[in-house]
Protein backbone atom coordinates (compact mmCIF):
# COMPACT_ATOMS: atom_id res chain seq x y z
CA UNK A 1 0.00 0.00 0.00
CA UNK A 2 2.83 2.39 0.91
CA UNK A 3 4.46 1.38 -2.32
CA UNK A 4 1.26 2.35 -4.18
CA UNK A 5 1.11 5.77 -2.51
CA UNK A 6 4.77 6.32 -3.39
CA UNK A 7 4.02 5.39 -6.99
CA UNK A 8 1.24 7.98 -7.18
CA UNK A 9 3.87 10.64 -6.47
CA UNK A 10 5.57 10.00 -9.80
CA UNK A 11 4.57 12.32 -12.61
CA UNK A 12 4.34 9.53 -15.19
CA UNK A 13 1.83 7.73 -12.95
CA UNK A 14 -0.25 10.87 -12.51
CA UNK A 15 -0.19 11.42 -16.27
CA UNK A 16 -1.27 7.84 -16.90
CA UNK A 17 -4.17 8.11 -14.44
CA UNK A 18 -5.33 11.47 -15.83
CA UNK A 19 -5.15 10.28 -19.43
CA UNK A 20 -6.74 6.95 -18.49
CA UNK A 21 -9.70 8.70 -16.87
CA UNK A 22 -10.39 10.85 -19.94
CA UNK A 23 -10.03 7.88 -22.26
CA UNK A 24 -12.30 5.70 -20.11
CA UNK A 25 -15.11 8.26 -20.21
CA UNK A 26 -14.86 8.67 -23.99
CA UNK A 27 -14.60 4.91 -24.64
CA UNK A 28 -17.46 4.10 -22.30
CA UNK A 29 -19.86 6.52 -23.98
CA UNK A 30 -18.83 5.78 -27.55
CA UNK A 31 -18.83 2.00 -27.08
CA UNK A 32 -22.56 2.08 -26.29
CA UNK A 33 -23.26 3.42 -29.77
CA UNK A 34 -20.67 1.13 -31.39
CA UNK A 35 -22.52 -1.86 -29.94
CA UNK A 36 -26.00 -0.55 -30.74
CA UNK A 37 -24.99 0.29 -34.31
CA UNK A 38 -23.12 -3.01 -34.74
CA UNK A 39 -19.90 -1.35 -35.86
CA UNK A 40 -17.22 -3.63 -34.35
CA UNK A 41 -15.54 -4.18 -37.69
CA UNK A 42 -15.34 -0.43 -38.38
CA UNK A 43 -13.69 0.07 -34.97
CA UNK A 44 -11.14 -2.59 -35.84
CA UNK A 45 -10.38 -0.92 -39.18
CA UNK A 46 -10.08 2.53 -37.59
CA UNK A 47 -7.58 1.10 -35.12
CA UNK A 48 -5.40 -0.56 -37.76
CA UNK A 49 -5.37 2.54 -39.93
CA UNK A 50 -4.66 4.69 -36.90
CA UNK A 51 -1.46 2.67 -36.84
CA UNK A 52 -0.78 3.59 -40.46
CA UNK A 53 -1.33 7.26 -39.64
CA UNK A 54 0.96 7.12 -36.62
CA UNK A 55 3.66 5.31 -38.62
CA UNK A 56 3.40 7.97 -41.33
CA UNK A 57 3.66 10.83 -38.82
CA UNK A 58 6.65 9.22 -37.06
CA UNK A 59 8.32 8.95 -40.46
CA UNK A 60 7.74 12.71 -40.91
CA UNK A 61 8.96 13.34 -37.33
CA UNK A 62 5.48 14.55 -36.21
CA UNK A 63 3.43 13.64 -33.13
CA UNK A 64 2.29 10.00 -33.21
CA UNK A 65 -0.89 10.92 -31.30
CA UNK A 66 -1.89 13.35 -34.05
CA UNK A 67 -0.86 10.71 -36.57
CA UNK A 68 -3.27 8.24 -34.99
CA UNK A 69 -6.02 10.83 -35.16
CA UNK A 70 -5.22 11.66 -38.78
CA UNK A 71 -5.23 7.96 -39.69
CA UNK A 72 -8.55 7.22 -38.01
CA UNK A 73 -10.21 10.42 -39.30
CA UNK A 74 -9.19 9.81 -42.93
CA UNK A 75 -10.43 6.23 -42.62
CA UNK A 76 -13.75 7.43 -41.19
CA UNK A 77 -14.20 9.82 -44.10
CA UNK A 78 -13.40 7.09 -46.63
CA UNK A 79 -15.79 4.59 -45.06
CA UNK A 80 -18.45 7.29 -44.79
CA UNK A 81 -18.03 8.42 -48.38
CA UNK A 82 -17.98 4.93 -49.87
CA UNK A 83 -20.99 3.60 -48.02
CA UNK A 84 -22.77 4.30 -44.76
CA UNK A 85 -25.77 2.07 -45.29
CA UNK A 86 -25.87 -0.98 -43.05
CA UNK A 87 -25.79 -3.36 -46.01
CA UNK A 88 -22.41 -3.57 -47.65
CA UNK A 89 -20.74 -1.43 -45.01
CA UNK A 90 -18.52 -4.29 -43.84
CA UNK A 91 -17.32 -4.81 -47.38
CA UNK A 92 -16.38 -1.15 -47.73
CA UNK A 93 -14.60 -1.24 -44.36
CA UNK A 94 -12.62 -4.29 -45.46
CA UNK A 95 -11.64 -2.70 -48.77
CA UNK A 96 -10.44 0.52 -47.10
CA UNK A 97 -8.66 -1.34 -44.28
CA UNK A 98 -6.67 -3.61 -46.61
CA UNK A 99 -5.31 -0.66 -48.58
CA UNK A 100 -4.50 1.38 -45.48
CA UNK A 101 -2.61 -1.47 -43.83
CA UNK A 102 -0.55 -1.79 -46.99
CA UNK A 103 0.47 1.84 -46.57
CA UNK A 104 1.38 1.11 -42.95
CA UNK A 105 3.74 -1.65 -44.06
CA UNK A 106 5.34 0.81 -46.49
CA UNK A 107 5.89 3.40 -43.74
CA UNK A 108 7.50 0.81 -41.44
CA UNK A 109 9.91 -0.25 -44.18
CA UNK A 110 10.83 3.34 -45.01
CA UNK A 111 11.62 4.28 -41.41
CA UNK A 112 14.77 2.68 -40.01
CA UNK A 113 14.86 1.52 -36.43
CA UNK A 114 11.67 2.52 -34.68
CA UNK A 115 10.51 -0.93 -33.66
CA UNK A 116 9.93 0.38 -30.13
CA UNK A 117 7.50 3.06 -31.21
CA UNK A 118 5.67 0.62 -33.48
CA UNK A 119 5.38 -1.83 -30.60
CA UNK A 120 4.00 0.94 -28.37
CA UNK A 121 1.29 1.84 -30.87
CA UNK A 122 0.36 -1.79 -31.36
CA UNK A 123 0.11 -2.60 -27.66
CA UNK A 124 -0.38 0.71 -25.83
CA UNK A 125 1.80 3.36 -24.19
CA UNK A 126 -0.32 4.79 -21.40
CA UNK A 127 2.47 4.77 -18.81
CA UNK A 128 4.65 6.67 -21.25
CA UNK A 129 2.37 9.66 -21.96
CA UNK A 130 3.71 13.17 -21.24
CA UNK A 131 1.91 16.15 -19.66
CA UNK A 132 1.50 17.57 -23.16
CA UNK A 133 -0.04 14.29 -24.34
CA UNK A 134 -2.50 14.44 -21.45
CA UNK A 135 -3.59 17.92 -22.47
CA UNK A 136 -3.95 16.83 -26.08
CA UNK A 137 -5.95 13.75 -25.08
CA UNK A 138 -8.15 15.88 -22.85
CA UNK A 139 -8.82 18.30 -25.70
CA UNK A 140 -9.68 15.50 -28.14
CA UNK A 141 -11.84 13.86 -25.48
CA UNK A 142 -13.78 17.04 -24.76
CA UNK A 143 -14.46 17.71 -28.45
CA UNK A 144 -15.63 14.11 -28.86
CA UNK A 145 -17.97 14.20 -25.88
CA UNK A 146 -19.43 17.61 -26.75
CA UNK A 147 -20.07 16.52 -30.37
CA UNK A 148 -21.69 13.32 -29.19
CA UNK A 149 -23.86 15.22 -26.73
CA UNK A 150 -24.98 17.57 -29.50
CA UNK A 151 -26.21 14.71 -31.72
CA UNK A 152 -27.23 12.35 -28.91
CA UNK A 153 -31.00 12.36 -29.48
CA UNK A 154 -31.11 12.18 -33.29
CA UNK A 155 -28.25 9.63 -33.30
CA UNK A 156 -30.21 7.47 -30.87
CA UNK A 157 -33.31 7.84 -33.08
CA UNK A 158 -31.35 6.94 -36.24
CA UNK A 159 -29.72 3.97 -34.49
CA UNK A 160 -32.79 2.39 -32.93
CA UNK A 161 -35.52 3.35 -35.37
CA UNK A 162 -34.06 4.53 -38.69
CA UNK A 163 -37.29 4.43 -40.75
CA UNK A 164 -39.26 6.70 -38.44
CA UNK A 165 -36.21 8.89 -37.80
CA UNK A 166 -35.91 9.53 -41.52
CA UNK A 167 -39.61 10.34 -41.75
CA UNK A 168 -39.25 12.79 -38.86
CA UNK A 169 -36.55 14.65 -40.77
CA UNK A 170 -33.51 13.26 -38.94
CA UNK A 171 -30.46 13.38 -41.30
CA UNK A 172 -29.70 9.67 -40.94
CA UNK A 173 -26.87 9.54 -43.49
CA UNK A 174 -25.07 12.65 -42.21
CA UNK A 175 -25.31 11.34 -38.65
CA UNK A 176 -23.69 8.06 -39.71
CA UNK A 177 -20.70 10.00 -41.04
CA UNK A 178 -20.60 12.23 -37.95
CA UNK A 179 -20.56 9.18 -35.72
CA UNK A 180 -17.72 7.63 -37.75
CA UNK A 181 -15.68 10.77 -37.05
CA UNK A 182 -16.53 10.59 -33.35
CA UNK A 183 -15.45 6.95 -33.39
CA UNK A 184 -12.23 7.99 -35.12
CA UNK A 185 -11.38 10.32 -32.24
CA UNK A 186 -12.36 7.74 -29.61
CA UNK A 187 -10.23 5.06 -31.29
CA UNK A 188 -7.23 7.41 -31.45
CA UNK A 189 -7.66 7.99 -27.71
CA UNK A 190 -8.18 4.38 -26.70
CA UNK A 191 -5.11 3.26 -28.67
CA UNK A 192 -3.04 5.13 -26.07
CA UNK A 193 -4.06 2.60 -23.45
CA UNK A 194 -4.36 -0.77 -25.14
CA UNK A 195 -2.88 -0.20 -28.58
CA UNK A 196 -4.21 -0.90 -32.04
CA UNK A 197 -4.52 -4.64 -31.70
CA UNK A 198 -6.58 -4.62 -28.51
CA UNK A 199 -8.79 -1.64 -29.29
CA UNK A 200 -12.03 -3.66 -29.17
CA UNK A 201 -11.54 -4.32 -25.46
CA UNK A 202 -12.36 -0.65 -24.75
CA UNK A 203 -14.72 0.22 -27.61
CA UNK A 204 -16.91 -2.89 -27.59
CA UNK A 205 -16.69 -4.71 -24.27
CA UNK A 206 -17.86 -1.97 -21.83
CA UNK A 207 -20.89 -1.17 -23.99
CA UNK A 208 -21.67 -4.85 -24.49
CA UNK A 209 -21.40 -5.60 -20.76
CA UNK A 210 -23.54 -2.57 -19.85
CA UNK A 211 -26.48 -3.67 -21.99
CA UNK A 212 -26.77 -6.85 -19.94
CA UNK A 213 -27.33 -4.76 -16.83
CA UNK A 214 -30.19 -2.39 -17.63
CA UNK A 215 -32.88 -1.69 -20.22
CA UNK A 216 -32.50 2.07 -19.72
CA UNK A 217 -30.40 3.72 -22.43
CA UNK A 218 -29.02 6.53 -20.25
CA UNK A 219 -28.12 4.19 -17.40
CA UNK A 220 -26.45 1.81 -19.86
CA UNK A 221 -24.05 4.62 -20.84
CA UNK A 222 -23.25 5.33 -17.19
CA UNK A 223 -22.56 1.63 -16.51
CA UNK A 224 -20.44 1.46 -19.63
CA UNK A 225 -18.31 4.42 -18.47
CA UNK A 226 -17.98 2.89 -15.00
CA UNK A 227 -16.78 -0.41 -16.46
CA UNK A 228 -14.27 1.35 -18.73
CA UNK A 229 -12.96 3.39 -15.77
CA UNK A 230 -12.60 0.27 -13.64
CA UNK A 231 -10.73 -1.59 -16.40
CA UNK A 232 -8.34 1.22 -17.34
CA UNK A 233 -7.50 2.48 -13.84
CA UNK A 234 -7.36 -1.07 -12.50
CA UNK A 235 -5.14 -2.05 -15.40
CA UNK A 236 -2.75 0.84 -14.81
CA UNK A 237 -2.42 0.07 -11.09
CA UNK A 238 -1.93 -3.67 -11.61
CA UNK A 239 0.65 -2.93 -14.26
CA UNK A 240 2.55 -0.62 -11.91
CA UNK A 241 2.58 -3.27 -9.22
CA UNK A 242 3.56 -6.19 -11.42
CA UNK A 243 5.49 -4.53 -14.24
CA UNK A 244 3.48 -6.47 -16.84
CA UNK A 245 1.98 -4.41 -19.71
CA UNK A 246 -1.22 -2.42 -19.02
CA UNK A 247 -3.11 -4.00 -21.93
CA UNK A 248 -2.84 -7.46 -20.39
CA UNK A 249 -4.79 -6.29 -17.34
CA UNK A 250 -7.24 -4.04 -19.19
CA UNK A 251 -8.26 -6.85 -21.54
CA UNK A 252 -8.57 -9.36 -18.68
CA UNK A 253 -10.57 -7.00 -16.49
CA UNK A 254 -12.94 -6.02 -19.29
CA UNK A 255 -13.46 -9.65 -20.31
CA UNK A 256 -14.17 -10.47 -16.67
CA UNK A 257 -16.69 -7.61 -16.45
CA UNK A 258 -18.42 -8.87 -19.58
CA UNK A 259 -18.71 -12.44 -18.33
CA UNK A 260 -19.95 -11.24 -14.96
CA UNK A 261 -22.52 -8.91 -16.50
CA UNK A 262 -23.73 -11.40 -19.05
CA UNK A 263 -23.91 -14.55 -16.96
CA UNK A 264 -24.20 -13.50 -13.32
CA UNK A 265 -25.54 -10.00 -12.71
CA UNK A 266 -27.60 -9.58 -15.89
CA UNK A 267 -29.68 -12.77 -15.68
CA UNK A 268 -30.45 -12.08 -12.00
CA UNK A 269 -31.78 -8.64 -12.85
CA UNK A 270 -33.81 -9.97 -15.75
CA UNK A 271 -35.45 -12.55 -13.51
CA UNK A 272 -36.57 -9.82 -11.13
CA UNK A 273 -38.04 -7.87 -14.03
CA UNK A 274 -39.69 -10.90 -15.56
CA UNK A 275 -41.54 -11.83 -12.38
CA UNK A 276 -42.68 -8.27 -11.71
CA UNK A 277 -44.00 -7.87 -15.23
CA UNK A 278 -47.60 -8.97 -15.77
CA UNK A 279 -47.27 -10.65 -19.15
CA UNK A 280 -50.06 -9.63 -21.49
CA UNK A 281 -49.69 -12.71 -23.63
CA UNK A 282 -50.71 -14.96 -20.77
CA UNK A 283 -54.15 -13.34 -20.45
CA UNK A 284 -55.99 -16.39 -21.76
CA UNK A 285 -56.38 -15.47 -25.41
CA UNK A 286 -57.19 -17.39 -28.54
CA UNK A 287 -54.17 -17.67 -30.77
CA UNK A 288 -50.50 -17.76 -29.87
CA UNK A 289 -48.82 -14.80 -31.44
CA UNK A 290 -46.61 -15.44 -34.44
CA UNK A 291 -43.32 -13.62 -34.62
CA UNK B 1 -65.73 20.91 -46.23
CA UNK B 2 -62.11 22.00 -45.87
CA UNK B 3 -59.25 21.25 -48.24
CA UNK B 4 -58.27 17.59 -48.54
CA UNK B 5 -55.86 16.15 -45.99
CA UNK B 6 -53.87 14.59 -48.81
CA UNK B 7 -54.31 15.32 -52.50
CA UNK B 8 -52.70 13.54 -55.45
CA UNK B 9 -52.76 15.46 -58.73
CA UNK B 10 -51.74 13.27 -61.66
CA UNK B 11 -48.86 11.78 -59.69
CA UNK B 12 -46.44 9.40 -61.42
CA UNK B 13 -43.65 7.69 -59.55
CA UNK B 14 -40.65 5.99 -61.13
CA UNK B 15 -37.58 4.24 -59.78
CA UNK B 16 -35.04 4.47 -62.58
CA UNK B 17 -36.72 3.06 -65.64
CA UNK B 18 -39.37 1.28 -63.63
CA UNK B 19 -42.73 3.00 -63.37
CA UNK B 20 -44.33 2.29 -60.00
CA UNK B 21 -47.68 3.93 -60.67
CA UNK B 22 -48.85 6.58 -63.06
CA UNK B 23 -51.25 9.49 -63.14
CA UNK B 24 -52.74 8.96 -59.69
CA UNK B 25 -55.34 11.56 -58.82
CA UNK B 26 -57.17 11.28 -55.53
CA UNK B 27 -58.49 13.49 -52.75
CA UNK B 28 -58.39 12.14 -49.21
CA UNK B 29 -60.79 14.25 -47.14
CA UNK B 30 -59.90 15.07 -43.52
CA UNK B 31 -61.08 12.34 -41.16
CA UNK B 32 -61.11 9.65 -43.82
CA UNK B 33 -59.85 6.11 -43.25
CA UNK B 34 -58.28 4.96 -46.51
CA UNK B 35 -57.02 1.43 -47.03
CA UNK B 36 -54.25 1.17 -49.64
CA UNK B 37 -54.34 -2.29 -51.19
CA UNK B 38 -52.48 -4.19 -53.85
CA UNK B 39 -50.02 -7.03 -54.40
CA UNK B 40 -46.44 -6.92 -53.14
CA UNK B 41 -44.21 -4.57 -55.09
CA UNK B 42 -47.09 -2.42 -56.30
CA UNK B 43 -45.66 0.69 -54.67
CA UNK B 44 -47.83 1.00 -51.56
CA UNK B 45 -44.90 1.85 -49.33
CA UNK B 46 -43.58 4.31 -51.95
CA UNK B 47 -46.91 6.10 -51.80
CA UNK B 48 -46.47 6.68 -48.06
CA UNK B 49 -42.85 7.72 -48.58
CA UNK B 50 -43.97 10.24 -51.19
CA UNK B 51 -46.41 11.76 -48.67
CA UNK B 52 -43.54 11.93 -46.16
CA UNK B 53 -41.44 13.80 -48.72
CA UNK B 54 -38.86 10.98 -48.86
CA UNK B 55 -39.40 10.21 -52.55
CA UNK B 56 -40.21 12.82 -55.17
CA UNK B 57 -42.77 12.02 -57.90
CA UNK B 58 -41.45 12.21 -61.46
CA UNK B 59 -44.54 14.16 -62.49
CA UNK B 60 -47.69 15.56 -60.93
CA UNK B 61 -47.81 16.82 -57.39
CA UNK B 62 -48.86 15.81 -53.91
CA UNK B 63 -50.36 18.23 -51.42
CA UNK B 64 -50.44 17.48 -47.70
CA UNK B 65 -52.93 19.81 -46.04
CA UNK B 66 -52.50 22.14 -49.02
CA UNK B 67 -48.70 22.18 -48.91
CA UNK B 68 -45.91 20.25 -50.62
CA UNK B 69 -44.72 17.28 -48.59
CA UNK B 70 -41.67 18.04 -46.50
CA UNK B 71 -39.49 15.75 -44.40
CA UNK B 72 -40.22 15.93 -40.71
CA UNK B 73 -43.75 17.28 -41.06
CA UNK B 74 -45.00 17.29 -37.44
CA UNK B 75 -48.59 16.82 -38.66
CA UNK B 76 -47.79 13.33 -39.91
CA UNK B 77 -47.45 10.28 -37.68
CA UNK B 78 -45.78 7.24 -39.22
CA UNK B 79 -45.96 3.57 -38.28
CA UNK B 80 -43.35 1.81 -40.45
CA UNK B 81 -43.40 -1.73 -41.70
CA UNK B 82 -42.56 -4.27 -39.05
CA UNK B 83 -38.87 -4.35 -38.18
CA UNK B 84 -37.53 -6.16 -35.17
CA UNK B 85 -35.32 -4.80 -32.41
CA UNK B 86 -32.19 -6.45 -31.06
CA UNK B 87 -33.24 -8.45 -28.00
CA UNK B 88 -30.41 -7.06 -25.85
CA UNK B 89 -30.82 -3.43 -26.87
CA UNK B 90 -31.08 -1.32 -23.71
CA UNK B 91 -34.14 0.51 -24.88
CA UNK B 92 -37.63 0.42 -23.42
CA UNK B 93 -41.02 0.87 -24.99
CA UNK B 94 -41.31 4.24 -23.31
CA UNK B 95 -37.97 5.29 -24.84
CA UNK B 96 -39.37 4.47 -28.27
CA UNK B 97 -42.46 6.57 -27.58
CA UNK B 98 -40.25 9.38 -26.28
CA UNK B 99 -38.42 9.49 -29.60
CA UNK B 100 -41.76 10.55 -31.07
CA UNK B 101 -41.77 13.60 -28.80
CA UNK B 102 -38.27 14.99 -29.24
CA UNK B 103 -36.03 12.34 -30.85
CA UNK B 104 -35.43 14.60 -33.85
CA UNK B 105 -34.13 17.49 -31.72
CA UNK B 106 -30.44 18.15 -31.13
CA UNK B 107 -28.80 17.75 -27.73
CA UNK B 108 -29.11 15.23 -24.95
CA UNK B 109 -32.68 15.89 -23.86
CA UNK B 110 -32.39 15.80 -20.09
CA UNK B 111 -35.30 14.30 -18.12
CA UNK B 112 -38.33 16.56 -18.31
CA UNK B 113 -41.59 16.07 -16.36
CA UNK B 114 -43.76 17.53 -19.15
CA UNK B 115 -42.29 15.14 -21.66
CA UNK B 116 -42.64 12.24 -19.25
CA UNK B 117 -46.32 13.07 -18.74
CA UNK B 118 -46.90 13.10 -22.50
CA UNK B 119 -45.15 9.76 -22.90
CA UNK B 120 -47.16 8.30 -20.01
CA UNK B 121 -50.43 9.45 -21.59
CA UNK B 122 -49.48 8.02 -25.00
CA UNK B 123 -48.44 4.71 -23.42
CA UNK B 124 -51.70 4.55 -21.46
CA UNK B 125 -53.77 5.38 -24.55
CA UNK B 126 -52.61 2.15 -26.18
CA UNK B 127 -52.86 0.12 -22.93
CA UNK B 128 -49.14 -0.59 -22.91
CA UNK B 129 -48.42 0.46 -19.29
CA UNK B 130 -47.71 -3.10 -18.19
CA UNK B 131 -44.67 -3.56 -20.46
CA UNK B 132 -43.54 -0.03 -21.33
CA UNK B 133 -40.51 -0.42 -19.03
CA UNK B 134 -39.36 -3.77 -20.43
CA UNK B 135 -36.65 -3.97 -23.12
CA UNK B 136 -38.40 -3.39 -26.44
CA UNK B 137 -36.59 -6.26 -28.17
CA UNK B 138 -38.13 -8.77 -25.79
CA UNK B 139 -41.75 -7.75 -26.42
CA UNK B 140 -44.06 -9.60 -28.78
CA UNK B 141 -44.85 -8.21 -32.23
CA UNK B 142 -48.25 -7.01 -31.06
CA UNK B 143 -46.84 -5.27 -28.00
CA UNK B 144 -44.22 -3.54 -30.14
CA UNK B 145 -46.90 -2.49 -32.60
CA UNK B 146 -48.94 -0.82 -29.84
CA UNK B 147 -45.89 1.13 -28.75
CA UNK B 148 -45.17 2.13 -32.35
CA UNK B 149 -48.68 3.53 -32.59
CA UNK B 150 -48.17 5.41 -29.34
CA UNK B 151 -44.92 6.78 -30.79
CA UNK B 152 -46.70 7.93 -33.95
CA UNK B 153 -49.56 9.54 -32.01
CA UNK B 154 -47.61 11.18 -29.18
CA UNK B 155 -46.81 14.18 -31.38
CA UNK B 156 -50.56 14.83 -31.96
CA UNK B 157 -50.46 14.41 -35.75
CA UNK B 158 -53.38 15.22 -38.08
CA UNK B 159 -52.54 12.41 -40.48
CA UNK B 160 -51.50 8.88 -39.57
CA UNK B 161 -49.63 6.75 -42.13
CA UNK B 162 -49.49 3.04 -41.31
CA UNK B 163 -47.47 0.55 -43.37
CA UNK B 164 -48.78 -3.00 -42.94
CA UNK B 165 -49.42 -2.50 -39.22
CA UNK B 166 -51.27 -5.83 -39.07
CA UNK B 167 -48.60 -7.99 -40.69
CA UNK B 168 -47.22 -10.74 -38.42
CA UNK B 169 -50.06 -10.27 -35.93
CA UNK B 170 -52.63 -12.82 -34.89
CA UNK B 171 -56.32 -12.15 -35.35
CA UNK B 172 -56.90 -10.80 -31.87
CA UNK B 173 -54.10 -8.29 -32.21
CA UNK B 174 -55.23 -7.33 -35.70
CA UNK B 175 -58.55 -6.31 -34.16
CA UNK B 176 -56.91 -4.54 -31.22
CA UNK B 177 -54.61 -2.48 -33.44
CA UNK B 178 -57.43 -1.64 -35.87
CA UNK B 179 -59.62 -0.53 -32.96
CA UNK B 180 -56.83 1.65 -31.55
CA UNK B 181 -56.34 3.45 -34.85
CA UNK B 182 -60.06 3.78 -35.54
CA UNK B 183 -60.55 5.08 -32.00
CA UNK B 184 -57.89 7.74 -32.51
CA UNK B 185 -59.63 8.85 -35.71
CA UNK B 186 -62.99 9.04 -33.90
CA UNK B 187 -61.58 11.12 -31.05
CA UNK B 188 -59.47 13.55 -33.03
CA UNK B 189 -61.00 13.65 -36.50
CA UNK B 190 -57.60 12.69 -37.89
CA UNK B 191 -56.99 11.08 -41.26
CA UNK B 192 -55.68 7.53 -41.65
CA UNK B 193 -53.86 6.06 -44.66
CA UNK B 194 -53.44 2.40 -44.02
CA UNK B 195 -51.37 0.13 -46.25
CA UNK B 196 -52.46 -3.49 -45.99
CA UNK B 197 -52.38 -6.63 -48.10
CA UNK B 198 -55.66 -7.80 -46.58
CA UNK B 199 -58.63 -5.46 -46.39
CA UNK B 200 -60.76 -7.71 -44.20
CA UNK B 201 -59.50 -6.73 -40.74
CA UNK B 202 -60.27 -3.07 -41.47
CA UNK B 203 -63.39 -3.52 -43.61
CA UNK B 204 -65.62 -2.27 -40.81
CA UNK B 205 -63.83 1.08 -40.42
CA UNK B 206 -62.64 1.86 -43.94
CA UNK B 207 -64.52 4.43 -45.98
CA UNK B 208 -62.28 4.49 -49.04
CA UNK B 209 -59.95 2.01 -50.66
CA UNK B 210 -57.14 2.68 -53.10
CA UNK B 211 -56.17 -0.42 -55.02
CA UNK B 212 -52.87 -0.36 -56.92
CA UNK B 213 -51.84 -3.07 -59.41
CA UNK B 214 -49.05 -2.93 -61.98
CA UNK B 215 -49.05 0.85 -62.14
CA UNK B 216 -52.84 1.06 -62.52
CA UNK B 217 -55.12 2.09 -59.72
CA UNK B 218 -58.76 2.28 -58.67
CA UNK B 219 -60.23 4.23 -55.77
CA UNK B 220 -63.60 4.62 -54.12
CA UNK B 221 -65.85 3.02 -51.53
CA UNK B 222 -64.96 -0.63 -50.83
CA UNK B 223 -68.22 -1.85 -52.34
CA UNK B 224 -67.58 0.09 -55.54
CA UNK B 225 -63.96 -0.88 -56.01
CA UNK B 226 -63.89 -4.44 -54.73
CA UNK B 227 -66.09 -5.91 -57.45
CA UNK B 228 -65.31 -8.56 -60.05
CA UNK B 229 -65.67 -6.01 -62.88
CA UNK B 230 -63.36 -3.36 -61.43
CA UNK B 231 -60.77 -5.86 -60.26
CA UNK B 232 -60.77 -7.68 -63.61
CA UNK B 233 -60.23 -4.36 -65.38
CA UNK B 234 -57.44 -3.47 -62.97
CA UNK B 235 -55.58 -6.77 -63.23
CA UNK B 236 -56.29 -7.05 -66.96
CA UNK B 237 -57.58 -10.60 -66.65
CA UNK B 238 -60.57 -12.36 -65.18
CA UNK B 239 -60.80 -11.92 -61.43
CA UNK B 240 -63.59 -12.92 -59.07
CA UNK B 241 -64.38 -10.98 -55.94
CA UNK B 242 -66.08 -13.35 -53.56
CA UNK B 243 -67.75 -12.59 -50.26
CA UNK B 244 -67.58 -15.42 -47.76
CA UNK B 245 -68.66 -15.08 -44.12
CA UNK B 246 -68.40 -11.29 -44.31
CA UNK B 247 -64.89 -11.50 -45.73
CA UNK B 248 -63.86 -10.30 -49.16
CA UNK B 249 -61.58 -12.57 -51.15
CA UNK B 250 -60.15 -11.62 -54.53
CA UNK B 251 -59.29 -14.69 -56.57
CA UNK B 252 -57.81 -14.81 -60.05
CA UNK B 253 -57.21 -17.52 -62.60
CA UNK B 254 -54.43 -19.75 -61.44
CA UNK B 255 -52.24 -18.73 -64.37
CA UNK B 256 -50.10 -16.40 -62.33
CA UNK B 257 -48.60 -17.24 -59.01
CA UNK B 258 -49.24 -14.89 -56.14
CA UNK B 259 -52.32 -13.58 -57.85
CA UNK B 260 -54.56 -13.90 -54.87
CA UNK B 261 -54.41 -10.47 -53.21
CA UNK B 262 -54.93 -12.04 -49.83
CA UNK B 263 -51.44 -13.50 -49.80
CA UNK B 264 -52.11 -14.36 -46.20
CA UNK B 265 -49.14 -14.45 -43.86
CA UNK B 266 -51.40 -16.34 -41.55
CA UNK B 267 -53.99 -19.01 -42.07
CA UNK B 268 -57.33 -17.24 -41.50
CA UNK B 269 -58.65 -18.37 -38.17
CA UNK B 270 -62.40 -18.24 -37.49
CA UNK B 271 -63.28 -15.63 -34.92
CA UNK B 272 -64.09 -16.96 -31.50
CA UNK B 273 -67.30 -15.53 -30.11
CA UNK B 274 -66.70 -12.93 -27.43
Amino acid sequence: MDQLVALLGYEFVQNAIAAGTVIAIVSGVVSRFVVARNMSFAVHALGELGFTGAAGFILLRLSPVLGLLAGTAVTAVFIGALGVRARGRDVVVGVVMAFGLGLGVLFITLYKGYANQAFAILFGTITGVSRADVVLLLAIGLVTLVSLAAIYRPLTFATVDPEVAEARGVPVGALAVAFLLIMAAAVAEAIQVVGVLLILTLLITPGAAAECLTPRPGLAIIYSVAIALFCILGGILLSLITNAPVSVFVTSLSFGCYLLARFVVGPRRRDIRATSRPAESSAGTTVAEAH
Amino acid sequence: MGSPAVRFEGVTLEYGARRIWSDLSLDVPPGAFVAILGPNGSGKTSLLRAILGLVIPSSGRILVQGRSPHRGDPDIGYVPQHSSFDADLPFRGRDLVQLGVDGHRWGIGWPDPTRKARVDRAVASVDADAYADAPIGRLSGGEQQRLRIAQALVGDPRILLCDEPLANLDLRYQQTITALIAGWRERTGGTVLFVTHDVNPVLGVVDQVLFVVNGRWAAGKPDEVLTSERMSALYGSHVDVVRVHGRIVVVGESTESGFNIEEPHHVPVPLEPH
